[in-house]
């Protein structure tokens, strides 16, 4: 019933069992975080609102609130996602991405270099931007070799629908350690995740 | 709410565990580094594992199968208090088993039982700043480590070596992770330090009175400091556990009179009993 | 044959059951009541609510009875309860200058507006144990004054503002930081720090403030104002947008006026130190006011080379349920690394090497150190080959 009163107020609907929908999703991103490359399956989601993929909403539900500033791209930035992050989320929304926690992109193809947001200091590299990219695909792009922590022998990832020069500003942001960006890449009800410390081979 | 009327799941509130996994987030993003959390009073006294029960409290969830070690034994007091909480709190399944076991909290001890991946060890930490007994200053050791200025601890274990003619620490002996960041693995022994390197499993640590939080991804690169001529080596017995044979394993001496007796077990309590029950069940 | 110790729960489970039979004591003498407790051991709970961060007599008084009056633990106990509260927002400022005064004293001014009001102080008694107390009997009441305390009173800081002698009261930009919430960074600014001094122990401020007094970075204070009483609490809620009045606290303040010569920016003027605790609890508002000052040496150009004026020392080591937690997790088990230590004492010295006591800050003291006396006896294991690089 929640469901329809939260449509008919044009609302969407947050977790089903905020607490503990929240721990599987954090699981799933800290999977997704500990072992870069591997697609890990949402395992709880709500419908949020376009254009947001359900991994996307599912980890700011988790994962966002008043104390993370969240920046949204020029495709995420719609008064229904505003809305639905401010409402069960309560983070605020910020235009400065070097004062966000988390990052939200939308549409890639328009975003700005990974520069543009917080890096965090040598003294704080804990203090950056979480960036998480809502890609094409996460099987289907031109194949990265990937290396470094969480790594055994080398892993793979095919994600796909990147700007012009991507790769290279995820090179430059691993050549940055310990400050750089995280990245997030969502697809759909999927996830896997770049952390700062994964370099890119050959 | 759980049977604990009134407190949330695993005690938290959900903002506090909310800040506590962003916070692991980073710290697995920059492995051996420690994030400053905003630690919470938890029920148990700071210096009992407050670091560790938050984590744990943190990443736990329903699924989850727990198991709860001090100096490698299920049974020390302060392992059986943790283990209730969670049991009270979160009503989540614990057991002795290392195999079992989803996520393991621990004092002093890595377990003998190789870990696997998708299993998380959480340590609890009492000081997890590797530089503290060089420089007291929090503002001094964090820009050692921006600058990744290590040679003080160099020059202290060399002089171990002038005096003693070997590194005489023996304990929370400092890693390098990831080559970059020098860490305090907590007080385990060094026996258990080559356990770190390239482990499957995810090495969280948390330090709730010192209010920071730090993790070795899995398949991490964790090299204890030596020097060529004076290599890291672990300490190792003559004798064999007097329980269950192994001469494997890290042994607690048991003082049995007092007239010099003492004898020989194993610390890790879950492998010295399953090696019991197999020679039981092999005569 | 050996059986290795086992039984933990149930040793744990006797022991809290013999804890609270000993704090019930003996059956015979009536229970203690929580009324009773605030009632007659308001001090007690005065602290325990001002150290523990909470504002509730009864909790505290509570926490009291549960710890058998060891007030670090009661106040450990408040905090514990504290953490699991959800906050609704944040009030506005007291205004202590409103405060409906039961107590009133400076040491700067012989007589001022508003008068001196002695109030209920154990000051000038004399510490003789009263052993009348020590039978049931009846207090008589204190009589009431014919003349009422005055309605204004202006503060002994605002009075000397007036003539611009004192710094105007230092403000922090934006709103005021919550290390309960926030992890500290340093360096802090006056609002964390007089956060922490607030929940400080009390027994550690004093003693910090007492090296003030003794050269230890000396801040020549003056005690401008102790006044205590009542204050209202107002908040304002999100959707009235106009402060309500959500009830009255009790609280002691103390500002100190502490000399300064001036610096090449400043003129000499006054210089403020300030202390705020829930209820009555003079002694901690005064010592925190004396540390508060000192600890702003560096922000008015002055050498900080002592304990008081060490920002990091005083805020990292104030806290008494970090310091009692962690000064008595020394009783959990160190079998392991005690066990370390003991194979190493006994390598060193099966090598016939003469072992120096160790250094101050040497790597790593948590944990006992092995330094008892090592038995050579029969059964030492001998030095085994040093296993394999990892």
């Amino acid at each position: 019933m929640a469901m329809t009163a939260a449509a008919d107020s044009g609302l969407h609907p947050g977790f089903a069992d905020p607490g503990l929908d929240s721990q599987r999703v954090f699981r799933a991103v800290l999977e997704a975080m500990a072992r870069p490359g591997t697609i890990v399956g949402l395992p709880a989601r709500a419908a949020g609102p376009a254009p947001l993929d359900a991994a996307t909403t599912a980890i700011l539900l988790a994962l966002a609130d008043y104390e993370t500033p969240v920046w949204l791209d020029g495709a995420a930035d719609q008064p229904q996602v505003a809305g639905y992050l401010r409402f069960h989320c309560g983070c605020p929304l910020t235009a400065d991405p070097k004062a966000a926690a988390f990052a939200v992109i939308a549409a890639p193809m328009g975003m700005p270099p990974l520069s543009a947001f917080n890096l965090g200091s040598d003294e704080y590299p804990d203090r950056s931007t979480t960036v998480i990219v809502q890609v094409a695909t996460l099987t289907e792009g031109a194949p990265w070799e990937l290396g470094g922590p969480g790594i055994r022998d080398g892993a793979r990832l095919a994600a796909g629908g990147f700007p012009p020069g991507f790769r290279r500003w995820v090179a430059d942001n691993h050549e940055l350690f310990p400050c750089g960006v995280d990245l997030v890449f969502t697809c759909g009800d999927a996830l896997t995740a770049l952390p700062r410390s994964t370099r890119l081979e050959g | 709410m759980t049977a604990a009327t009134g407190y949330n799941f695993a005690y938290l509130d959900d903002q506090t565990k909310r800040m506590i996994r962003r916070a692991i987030l980073k710290a697995v993003a920059v492995p051996g580094y420690q994030v400053p959390f905003g630690s919470r009073e938890m029920p148990l006294p700071y210096g009992w594992g407050t670091g560790g029960i938050q984590v744990t409290a943190s990443v736990i969830g329903p699924d989850d199968r727990l198991k709860v070690i001090d100096q490698g034994a299920d049974d020390t007091t302060n392992a059986v208090s943790i283990r209730r909480f969670f049991a009270r709190t979160a009503g989540v399944a614990t057991t002795d088993r290392t195999e079992e076991a989803t996520i393991i909290q621990t004092r002093h001890r890595i377990p003998e039982t190789p870990l696997a991946e998708g299993q998380i060890l959480v340590y609890q930490v009492p000081i997890p700043e590797p530089l503290r007994w060089l420089e007291p200053r929090e503002t001094e050791t964090r820009r050692m480590h921006a600058l990744a200025d290590y040679g003080a601890m160099h020059v202290k274990l060399y002089e171990d070596v002038a005096r003693f003619g070997r590194i005489a620490t023996t304990y929370d002996y400092p890693v390098m992770v990831n080559g970059r960041y020098l860490m305090r693995p907590s007080p385990i022994p060094k026996f258990d330090n080559p356990k770190m390197h390239m482990n499957p499993a995810l090495q969280l640590f948390g330090a709730g009175r010192e209010k920071r939080i730090y993790a070795v991804p899995p398949f991490t690169e964790v090299r204890s400091l030596d020097f060529e001529d004076h290599p890291f080596a672990v300490q190792s017995w003559d004798q064999s556990c007097a329980l269950c044979g192994s001469t494997e394993s890290f042994l607690d001496e048991v003082v049995t009179d007092d007239k010099g007796g003492r004898m020989y077990v194993c610390s890790d309590t879950d492998y010295c009993g399953r090696r019991r029950d197999r020679k039981e069940a092999a005569e | 044959m050996y059986v290795a110790v086992k039984g933990g729960e149930r040793a744990i489970d006797a022991a809290h059951r013999l804890m609270a039979e000993e704090r019930r004591g003996d059956p015979a003498t009536p229970e203690l009541s929580l009324g009773q407790i605030a009632g007659q051991l308001g001090l007690a709970v005065d602290r325990v609510m001002t150290e523990g961060s909470v504002y509730d007599t009864e909790l505290a008084a509570l926490a009291v009875k549960q710890a058998q009056g060891d007030l670090v633990e009661a106040i450990f106990l408040l905090r514990a309860y504290r953490t699991t509260l959800p906050r609704f927002g944040a009030s506005e400022p007291v205004d202590t200058a409103a405060m409906a005064i039961r107590r009133r004293i400076s040491a700067a001014y012989k007589d001022l507006p508003g008068g001196q009001v002695l109030g209920p102080t154990y000051d000038y008694t004399h510490r003789l144990l009263d052993f009348a107390l020590a039978a049931d009997g009846d207090v008589p009441w204190a009589e009431a004054s014919d003349t009422a305390v005055a309605d204004v009173m202006p503060r002994v800081a605002d009075v000397l503002d007036r003539e611009g002698l004192i710094e105007a009261n230092p403000t922090g930009g934006g709103p005021p930081g919550d290390l309960t919430r926030e992890p500290l960074t340093l360096p802090a600014g006056r609002d964390l720090r007089l956060q922490n001094l607030a929940r400080a122990d009390e027994g550690f401020v004093l003693a910090l403030g007492y090296s003030s007094q003794r050269g230890y970075g000396n801040t020549h204070p003056f005690a401008g104002e102790i006044r205590m009483g009542e204050v209202t609490v107002e908040l304002v809620p999100e959707e009235l947008g106009f402060p309500v009045a959500i009830g009255t606290v009790t609280v002691t303040e103390c500002q100190m006026i502490n000399q300064f010569k001036g610096s090449k920016d400043i003129p000499p003027q006054f210089t403020r130190g300030y202390g705020l605790t829930f209820g009555k609890s003079e002694r901690k508002a005064m010592a925190m006011a004396l540390v508060d000052r000192s600890l702003r040496a560096r922000e008015l150009g002055e050498d900080a080379a002592n304990p008081a004026q060490d920002e990091e020392f005083v805020l990292m080591h104030s806290d008494n349920v970090e310091a009692s937690g962690f000064v008595q997790h020394l009783k959990l088990p160190h079998y392991v690394d005690f066990q370390s230590e003991l194979e190493m004492i006994r390598r060193l010295r099966a090598a016939g090497q003469q072992l120096e006591p160790a250094p101050a800050g040497d790597w790593p003291v948590e944990g006992p150190r092995a330094g008892a006396s090592v038995s050579q006896a029969g059964g030492c294991p001998r030095p085994a080959p040093e296993g394999q690089r990892q």
